[in-house]
């Protein structure tokens, strides 16, 4: 039986912006401008190399430049982004993304938690597992994507071979890539082959973290496993989860490599990446394509916000 | 602006070193890592040193590279040391060694100081390398080779051949010629050819009783199903017919093929006029739409040049739509079809203006306007693109030349009989995409149109309405330029 004890009352959040409060002397105020100055060359080269660029695609993509030409640049408003929002490959892009982004991570983290329940245990081998799991992963995406194009061949590929000669799953093969159905399920699942892994790990560490009494303390009230899973286990995962899919909410919203090799730039899987490369380079199209490229950013900024948003409502 | 120069940056030294199989891949991956190379980018690297072991394995041992060069008469000698960086050729091309011999022997004859640049491998790859080094107004290189779809895109950045060199001009190929001419300018001069030809089984045409290729796409739809039905009973991945579908450069070609033979237009003509959505075209359309699954396999809307000729080179299709290079690959010895692939012309459709077509693919040599050695450069491109140099390049690296006299010589017909048989394929139906009338929007052109038409192919739209999609998308970017 538990007994709610009085708190003690909490000490006054601290001021905005300062850890602590620190009386105003002349000492810190030195203290503070010497920071300061360490920290600029830092802060210069965070500018440089991640500012100036952003704020040049933005310049750029309320310009008609073009990518290696001679021609005179000039500003046109925001003629490029009406442009995109009335160009039907675009929307397509951003369907597939968002479609992609919630399918992948939503599998992913189901499975990763799975995994990471699995591996938290004590077993015998637990270590070649750990290690042999990080494999998918490991392989970089252009090589391990050429590497399910062949097995996802209609006539060659292993895939086919084992649904329909070995086990008479399937009656004849099917295109696994051409087929625009099954196009998009195809690339998710080579994508959830290769990040549950990293998913699965970083959750592990947040599974690690949790200490083994809480689990002793609630056996003793009565808990059974269910129980044990969805009020101790999850609760103090959050932390960590919010974490992997932060990562992995914007890693997939990016996604370029994986649906470039299976399918190029086709249009039954195109992509918000893909298309703004499309545009910017293959068609040259420097200002539309740095106006697709700023939409990715917003659409990104957006999901950081909430996310952390939602980190900072547990952290209180 | 940054370049790319193999002997300085240390990135540039690993490559060159992996690619020359100087150093193992523990060493790639140990130093990649320290430049701070990320994953996909060694192993790219790795790969490349792969296959150029393998290239190198391929060229016939015993005879020098450029053993059979013979030094064309009337060069200039008094180019004293002039730089000349030439890049013409990826990194880990196999025809390296006959360029850089190439090279040699022009330094010797006068007096310049000529240099093989690699560049990347992919066409797309080299055309943003090309666009972000002519953007910048880079003096780095001087000639450079030019695929045949990009005169109108570089037009701007070279320099007009035609008061030089217009005599060696009236030697080429007059189609090529035309294409590299951008408004009066010649921006390129053609170095080697390509165009889209249909590889068969000639034994297994014999086995079913079919004593010659299709003429139409008719027979060979009809040949192609017999030989896959008779076939399959064996090898349940043999297929009538594979070439390229998907999504890319490579499905412009063909779909245009289609539609030229069917006597449906070139896309867009040289005047401007669109000509893709008409009857002749969408009947060429829904025909190849007809093979997908049934004489073609599902997935040929995912096949590139690479993938078609693995289904073939192997022995698991009846024909095949590829380049010339596809052939030497099937007579390698250690192939199974050696002697047992036949080439001709590709089918042509039915009905009014139906035409055998071929489109045109093949590298020109540009000089760029930002050069400080443009005669020596001139004089470079004059050398390359000489009677004497192409038939070597024939004779060793087995390229189609430009050159019609080329085809005609004893020594070409003798050691590369196949290729001298082409010519009539670059005389006669040949067709070359409309990348001169679209200029630089010409990326653009292709994409709108074979986005579409793999659409099409994959069942998710039809023939009639993309190809008013098509003609939309087409007139909004001619109207850009002007038509």
């Amino acid at each position: 039986m538990t007994q709610r004890v009085a708190a003690a009352p909490l000490p006054q959040p601290a001021k905005r912006g300062r850890s602590v409060d620190l009386p105003q002397t002349g000492w810190v105020k030195a203290r503070e401008r010497l920071a300061w100055l360490l920290v600029a060359p830092s802060v210069l080269v965070v500018a440089l190399v991640a500012l100036y660029p952003l704020f040049q695609s933005v310049r750029l993509s309320f310009t008609n430049a073009r990518f290696g030409s001679a021609r005179p640049v000039q500003y046109v408003g925001v003629d490029n982004y009406v442009r995109l929002f009335n160009d039907n490959t675009f929307i397509s892009a951003l369907g597939h993304t968002v479609t992609f982004t919630v399918v992948s991570v939503a599998i992913e983290t189901v499975l990763g938690i799975v995994i990471a329940l699995i591996i938290n245990s004590n077993f015998t081998g637990r270590g070649v597992v750990r290690t042999s799991m990080l494999i998918p992963w490991a392989i970089p995406t252009v090589v391990s994507s050429q590497l399910w194009r062949f097995m996802y061949n209609q006539d060659n590929g292993v895939i086919n071979d084992v649904l329909v000669n070995r086990l008479g799953v399937l009656s004849s093969p099917v295109a696994w890539i051409a087929n625009a159905t099954t196009s998009l399920p195809a690339i998710i699942a080579v994508d959830v082959w290769k990040t549950t892994p990293f998913m699965a790990l970083l959750l592990l560490a947040g599974l690690q973290i949790i200490p083994g009494d809480v689990y002793e303390a609630s056996t003793i009230d009565g808990a059974n496993k269910w129980q044990q899973f969805w009020q101790i286990t999850l609760p103090l995962l959050k932390p960590a989860l919010l974490v992997a899919l932060i990562f992995r909410t914007l890693d997939a919203f990016r996604v370029f490599d994986v649906v470039f090799v299976l399918k190029g730039a086709a249009l039954d899987t195109i992509t918000l990446a893909i298309y703004a490369r499309q545009t910017m380079i293959d068609e040259q199209w420097l200002g539309r394509g740095s106006a697709a490229s700023v939409v990715i950013f917003l659409c990104i900024a957006l999901l950081v916000i909430v996310y952390s948003r939602l980190v900072r409502v547990e952290e209180t | 602006m940054p370049q790319y120069d193999s002997s300085s940056s240390p990135l540039g030294r690993l490559v060159a070193e992996s690619l020359t199989g100087q150093i193992s891949r523990r060493e790639i991956m140990r130093r990649g890592m320290a430049l701070g190379l990320s994953a996909p980018v060694i192993g790219m690297i790795i790969s490349a040193q792969t296959r150029n072991a393998m290239a190198q394995e391929a060229t016939p041992a015993g005879q020098e590279p450029g053993w059979s060069i013979v030094v064309p008469e009337g060069l200039r000698t008094d180019l004293n040391g002039a730089r000349v960086r030439a890049v013409i050729a990826p990194a880990a091309d196999p025809d390296r060694p006959w360029q850089e011999a190439a090279i040699r022997k022009f330094n010797e004859a006068t007096g310049a100081a000529a240099e093989f640049v690699p560049g990347e491998q992919s066409a797309t790859d080299r055309l943003a390398t090309y666009n972000q080094q002519l953007g910048a107004q880079s003096p780095d290189n001087d000639v450079y080779q030019i695929d045949i779809i990009w005169p109108g895109i570089v037009a701007q950045h070279a320099v007009d051949l035609s008061p030089a060199l217009s005599e060696l001009a009236t030697l080429h190929f007059p189609a090529l010629v035309e294409n590299n001419t951008v408004n009066g300018a010649l921006v390129g001069m053609p170095w080697y050819t390509d165009a889209g030809l249909l590889y068969y089984r000639s034994d297994l045409l014999e086995e079913y009783g079919f004593e010659n290729p299709p003429e139409t796409w008719a027979e060979l739809e009809e040949q192609a199903q017999a030989i896959q039905d008779g076939e399959s009973a064996d090898n349940s991945s043999f297929r009538g017919f594979v070439w390229q579908g998907n999504a890319y450069e490579g499905l412009t070609c063909d779909a245009l093929e289609w539609q030229f033979s069917n006597g449906g237009g070139r896309i867009i003509e040289p005047d401007g006029t669109i000509t893709v959505n008409n009857p002749q075209a969408i009947a060429a359309f829904e025909r190849a739409r007809g093979w997908v699954g049934t004489i073609s396999p599902e997935d040929v809307t995912t096949f590139d040049e690479p993938l078609s000729l693995n289904a073939f080179a192997p022995g698991n299709a009846a024909f095949m739509r590829n380049w010339p290079y596809a052939y030497s690959v099937t007579q390698a010895p250690d192939s199974p079809l050696v002697g047992k692939v036949g080439v001709t012309q590709l089918p042509m459709g039915d009905g009014e203006g139906a035409t055998h077509a071929a489109t045109l693919g093949g590298w020109q040599l540009m000089v760029s306007k930002y050069s400080p050695n443009q005669e020596a450069a001139i004089e470079f491109v004059k050398y390359m693109c000489s009677p004497e140099l192409e038939k070597s390049f024939t004779i060793e690296r087995s390229h189609s030349p430009t050159i019609g006299s080329v085809y005609d010589d004893p020594e070409v017909v003798e050691t590369q009989e196949f290729l001298a048989r082409l010519k009539p394929v670059f005389e006669g139906g040949a067709v070359a995409r409309p990348s001169t009338v679209t200029a630089d929007l010409y990326n653009s052109a292709s994409i709108a149109y074979h986005t579409r038409v793999n659409q099409v192919l994959t069942g998710q739209t039809d023939a009639a309405a993309a190809a008013a999609e098509i003609e939309a998308e087409l007139q909004d970017i001619m109207s850009e330029l002007g038509y």
